[in-house]
């Protein structure tokens, strides 16, 4: 027999008309002690505090012996001392499940789960999904970063570059501290510090004709955070023989453009673009330079195109080409029709693997 | 007060807006269409606000009523 102090949530009081009692139990556990308090306080109070199922300790109510969670200790079968403070409270910020998501998981998406079209089987969807991010540049940073405090369940980066000085103007995942260490690296310690939920995965090699097709059938969706035309065709070119959807981008000076590719169900890139620019024509980030926040714009609603399509939400930018000027401060969309003499996706596509394709010097300029 | 076949009960007291509603949502998408979900709050602006959010998602909201000194008892049926 021990005499224990107990003080109850207020959630309680219906039924036991206290917040605090002083209780003999016969028997030396937590259980004894339950069977003690519903003898006490009577049915209406075991009915709040059991499972009607399991007979056992309701899964939101946590139960603190001494100030220590029961789960850490014996749960139920945690001995009891003599004058032990117990404490019954209903899990507000535990880590139990509500309907699928934890406490935390509810907080920390609460102001997406609000949203009609988003709601909690939106953000159930989003946490079994997986997103490859090319490139943790200049479109890479914000999108990585939204995707990640989305909770996108597991999002890989592909980067073979070390940061540099000349980086940080646009590249908001990394910092000074940054300089010299490898892209990847240093985005995985960022977006893991924003959402510990999220797996990142970290490729630290250049998305080149032999790794292409490996690593984009692996991923829901892809994300061209790239910045050469020869990783973009290469980007797009993969992801259409392997049917993954992707969102491309890019950016010079003041403008960018966005389009979402669906392989299969619209236009892809070469639709629009069949082959590469000659070298030369157009000018390349490093002469023509780019304002930090153009990428910034690009890179977020790449990202949010990549959260409509995974929750199956909105419309798409499928067929349609969004041009963003950000001296006229002017967006524009254009329709984009699918080819039927596209190389990638017209009606007899002549790329049917990588290695026919000469996809050129990958540039080195980084924008 | 109306007598009403419950399919889900949630007892949220404790819990303050917006997860009051955040977990209202979260348990009538479990539920199926017709069915009749109870939330119980003890936080009085739930009172208004979750009958309004889940009312502007398109379920009804069959009764709230007050049951204890600082105690609600919603009732939705989900659309
Ligand atoms: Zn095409």
């Amino acid at each position: 027999m021990v005499k224990v102090n107990v003080k109850f949530s207020v959630m309680f009081k219906d039924a036991t008309g206290t917040t605090a009692t002083t209780i003999d139990v016969s028997g030396e556990t937590v259980k004894d002690l339950i069977d003690a308090l519903i003898k006490q306080f009577g049915p209406k109070f075991g009915e709040r505090i059991l499972d009607e199922k399991t007979g056992g300790v309701r899964r939101f109510i946590n139960i603190f012996v001494n100030g220590k969670d029961i789960r850490n200790l014996q749960g139920s079968d945690t001995k009891l001392e003599e004058g032990a403070d117990v404490r019954l409270i209903p899990a507000v910020a535990g880590g139990k499940e509500f309907f699928g998501l934890t406490q935390d998981q509810i907080v920390r998406y609460s102001r997406q789960i609000i949203l009609r079209e988003v709601g909690g089987k939106g953000q159930k969807k989003l946490m079994r999904s997986s997103v490859l991010i090319v490139g943790a540049g200049g479109l890479g940073s914000p999108a990585s970063l939204y995707l990640t405090a989305a909770g996108i369940g597991k999002i890989g980066i592909i980067d073979s570059d070390r940061v540099d000085l000349s980086n940080l103007q646009r590249q908001i995942l990394h910092t000074n501290d940054d300089i010299d260490r490898p892209k990847i690296e240093s985005a995985k310690e960022k977006l893991q510090k924003i959402n510990p939920e999220v797996k990142i995965i970290t490729h630290n090699e250049r998305f080149a004709v032999e790794n292409a097709l490996d690593i984009v059938g692996d991923w829901d969706f892809v994300l061209d955070g790239s910045d050469n035309f020869p990783t973009k065709f290469l980007i797009n070119d993969a992801c259409v023989l392997k049917r993954v959807p992707f969102s491309h981008g890019g950016v010079l000076r003041f403008v960018g453009m966005t389009t979402t590719i669906l392989p299969g169900k619209g236009p892809c890139y070469r639709c629009l673009t069949p082959e590469a620019p000659p070298t030369g024509m157009i000018p390349t980030c490093q002469e023509a330079g780019v304002l930090g926040a153009v990428p910034g714009v690009i890179g977020a609603i790449q990202a949010t195109e990549t959260i409509k399509y995974l929750i199956g939400s909105g419309e798409l930018l499928v067929g349609r080409t969004l041009f963003f000027d950000a001296l006229e401060m002017r967006f524009e969309e254009f329709e984009l029709k699918r080819s039927p003499n596209c190389p990638a996706c017209g009606d007899r596509p002549l790329i049917k693997d990588l290695s026919q394709v000469d996809y050129g010097h990958v540039c080195e300029v980084r924008f | 007060m109306a007598e009403y076949k419950v399919d889900r009960k949630i007892d949220i007291r404790g819990e303050v807006c917006p997860y009051t509603f955040v977990k209202s949502k979260l348990a009538i998408e479990d539920l199926k269409s017709g069915q009749i979900l109870e939330v119980i709050v003890d936080h009085a602006p739930a009172t208004e606000n979750v009958p309004r959010s889940l009312g502007s998602e398109g379920h009804k909201v069959l009764e709230v009523v007050k049951i204890d000194e600082h105690e609600w008892r919603i009732v939705i049926q989900k659309a």
